[in-house]
């Protein structure tokens, strides 16, 4: 895993980059890849890489080269089927000077120019530069695993793996938080890309690829999510012959990620059916021990320690724990949202931060997790409760269906809420629109967006009538209304929260925090297509969820892992800065002032927040809307001090191992009294 | 001070509303986003010690915990001898 960056001259005329800001970039990224730095210039552009070395240690810096030195790349991922492509490449005469999957990549672009990119079973972020062809190639994996920024700003195009190397590259792009990007954030916990929570910044979208030419810009995706849009679609076998085939799918890309690496690879294990199965199947593929890396919780409500042990006893593998308390989230929280680069209505980042730093410290650099299997395999419970709202949609008047809610949220049983007139004003708002797309989403959309009445004044003028739901709504697949409801409401899932947070604020930001790889068995490509060719009902069974991926289990993991109820992952959010021992930057940041000069939230209203808040206590409940309402206030006060306030670092201590520099002079005795430092200059060949 | 301003300073205190003004007696707390599920209990605690009354589970619907304005007429109607106009 590594970082990218660089820059493209849109127009003429514009001096050269500078190699001080094509390693000011790096410095921004040298977390994701402190092993090696490269750097390639040339008249127009530069392109940076910061490596975290993992396949072909020996011969696999970056950036790299086609045959002729025509065709550059940068590339932060893996492509895990790249033997089998090399074999291709290999027979229709491409020569390889290297072992390493981003050789692959190039050749790939020169047999199949576009075409290359749907063939990779991977996770990526690469950009090719076509010297002669004055052309540039972004691409970003289907799914969004690995992230890509742009900014356009003053004739050059800047891009980067995170933002912050942007603001370091360019020092005088303009650094100020969207309004567009904070109202999606206070509706979808997220930005959803292309929208970014910066102004002037955007986000490559999952499965896209953009090309910028002088003949102009294309962006296109080159993958999107399919389901069966009629009966005689998609999957046809019985519900234990597609169980067979998840298994066998999954083992095969456990495989592909447990053993495609030249460093040991270790397994994330939350104690849940998703991360225990991959364990087992780990064990299964590798045939010997490996580590295992878990998160306790001092706070019994969240904790999963019994079930994390009992799969350490099953895979018998070297397992390391971490304890997180309230005040080691509030600790980390700076830093976390530092890393993440955008506000956060949760700290359930926060223990994966700390976890990624345990990996980093057992010396492993590559760790598979579970991600995805909830958003592919129907595991949420916004599935279930869609489709009860849906079941309750069609009868409105009923008051028996409402009841079902009692059994996915067995709170309700307690609360006021179980009272048939409140239930039908939480849960049955608006469920005479069950047809209509976003439905299932509608009630954490609108619930979470009435946080925005804590935004100023100014801010809720400067958004105007801009509806982030209705935008989104818009911009749907053509096939979307063919599609099932379950379908459906994945598909909304993953478009706004896969990328956008998952694989980023709890995936892709906190490992890399502490350089380590994250590897997704579940958003395999071939499992991805599978999953979604499967009828709705081998997923979410009545209200039983992730149906096929539990007997596809069977036998592997212990009953008990699969017998259990399914716990989301949650972390203490407001209780982590209320009580004793909160850390002072929490006071810092809910300041009048801070709070004013972000210029987001209203301080009066902050205020009133807060001591709520404070008088709830450290132990006491606090509600949904009060946790999410005060982790988001904190986490964007956060984000202004850190990213937008402060002028970015330039570091000046980056020495590179691979330098392509274009505009040098042709290499000869050094001037006296000039000192090389570790760096080759010229064409790769050279080295 | 009366009952109607009680509850109000109450929602405006722990829902953290901005603009007093945008909220008025006819405001629904639940669509307007201002009470989720357990603010509802936290609505309902303060009713039941501000005022001393017990409100029964058939009594929590909208009707009488919707808005301001019901929440108002809902205690005139339970307790009478304690509420002002």
């Amino acid at each position: 895993m590594c970082g990218i960056a660089g820059v493209i001259a849109l127009q003429e005329g514009l001096p050269p980059p500078s190699l001080d800001d094509l390693r000011a970039m790096l410095g921004a990224l040298r977390h994701r890849g402190p092993d090696e730095f490269g750097l390639y210039r040339d008249e127009r552009a530069g392109l940076a890489h910061a490596r975290l070395s993992i396949v072909d240690l020996a011969t696999g810096q970056q950036p790299l080269s086609n045959e002729d030195g025509t065709l550059w790349v940068v590339f932060n991922g893996e492509i895990y089927n790249h033997l089998e492509l090399r074999a291709e490449l290999e027979g229709l005469g491409h020569a390889f000077r290297t072992r390493s999957d981003t050789e692959v990549i190039v050749h790939a672009w020169e047999a199949w120019g576009e075409g290359a990119f749907v063939r990779f079973n991977g996770q990526f972020a690469i950009a090719l530069w076509d010297a002669p062809r004055r052309t540039l190639v972004l691409a970003r994996d289907r799914l969004g695993v690995r992230p890509l920024y742009l900014a356009p700003h003053r004739g050059r195009l800047w891009f980067a793996s995170e933002v912050k190397a942007l603001f370091a590259g360019a020092p005088d792009l303009p650094r100020a938080l969207d309004p567009e990007g904070l109202a999606e954030t206070f509706t979808f916990w997220t930005v959803v890309p292309p929208q970014a929570v910066f102004q002037g910044v955007s986000e490559l979208e999952p499965g896209h690829l953009r090309v910028v030419s002088p003949a102009g810009t294309v962006d296109r995706a080159f993958w999107s999510p399919r389901y069966p849009e009629e009966p005689g679609q998609g999957f046809q076998g019985s519900a234990a012959e597609a169980a067979e085939r998840v298994r066998a799918a999954l083992e095969d890309s456990v495989r592909l990620r447990m053993l495609r690496a030249d460093v040991p690879v270790g397994s994330y294990l939350s104690g849940g059916l998703d991360s225990s199965l991959v364990a087992a199947l780990g064990r299964r593929v590798k045939g010997e021990r490996f580590s295992t890396f878990s998160i306790r919780f001092e706070d019994a409500e969240y904790d999963e320690t019994a079930f994390q042990r009992e799969v350490v006893r099953l895979v018998e593998s070297d397992h390391h724990e971490i304890t997180v308390g309230r005040r080691d989230i509030a600790e980390a929280f700076p830093a976390v949202v530092a890393h993440a680069e955008r506000p956060l209505l949760r700290t359930a980042p926060a223990p994966l931060y700390l976890l990624s730093r345990l990996v980093h410290q057992a010396g492993i650099k590559v760790v598979l997790t579970g991600e995805g299997a909830d958003e592919v395999f129907g595991g949420y419970d916004l599935f279930r409760e869609g489709k009860v709202r849906r079941f309750w949609g069609r009868q409105p008047a009923s008051v028996v269906r409402p009841r079902l809610l009692e059994r996915l949220y067995p709170y309700l049983a307690r609360s006021p809420v179980a009272q048939q007139g409140l239930a039908r004003e939480f849960f049955g708002r608006g469920r005479e629109r069950w047809r209509e797309p976003g439905f299932a989403h509608q009630t954490r959309w609108q619930g979470t967006a009435a946080l925005q009445r804590l935004f100023t004044p100014a801010l809720r003028a400067r958004l105007g009538g801009v509806d982030v739901t209705a935008r989104l709504l818009a911009d749907l697949p053509a096939a979307f209304p063919r599609w099932t409801p379950l379908a459906q409401d994945q598909y909304l899932e993953a478009r706004t929260l896969l990328a956008g947070y998952l694989l980023s604020s709890q995936g892709d930001r906190m490992l890399m925090a502490h350089s380590v790889e994250g590897r997704f068995p579940f958003l395999d490509t071939e499992l991805v297509d599978l999953a979604n060719a499967l009828p709705p009902a081998f997923k979410l069974q009545g209200l039983d969820e992730k149906r096929v991926l539990k007997r596809a289990a069977a036998g592997l993991v212990p009953e008990s892992i699969l017998a259990r109820k399914k716990q989301p992952y949650r972390a203490p959010d407001a209780m982590a800065f209320t009580g004793p021992g909160v850390p002072e930057w929490v006071a810092a940041v809910l300041e009048e002032r801070a709070v004013a000069e972000a210029g987001v939230f209203d301080p009066g209203s902050v205020a009133r927040l807060w001591k709520k808040c404070q008088a709830t206590g450290g132990g006491a409940q606090f509600s949904n809307a009060d946790n999410m309402a005060l982790v988001g206030v904190l986490s964007t006060g956060l984000l202004h001090q850190q990213l937008v306030r402060r002028p970015p670092a330039r570091a000046t201590d980056i020495h590179c191992r691979t330098t392509i520099d274009r505009l040098a002079p042709p290499a000869g005795p050094l001037p006296p009294g000039q000192q090389p430092r570790g760096d080759t200059h010229g064409h790769p060949a050279a080295r | 001070m009366v009952t109607q301003q009680r509850v109000r300073q109450f929602i405006i205190e722990n829902f953290y509303v901005q603009d007093p003004a945008e909220l008025r007696e006819e405001t629904s707390l639940i669509d307007g986003g201002y009470v989720d599920s357990t603010g509802m209990l936290e609505l309902i605690a303060f009713l039941e010690t501000e005022f001393g009354i017990q409100v029964a589970d058939n009594e929590m619907v909208p009707e009488n915990l919707g808005s301001i304005g019901r929440i108002a007429d809902y205690l005139r109607r339970k307790a009478p001898g304690v509420v002002q106009r």
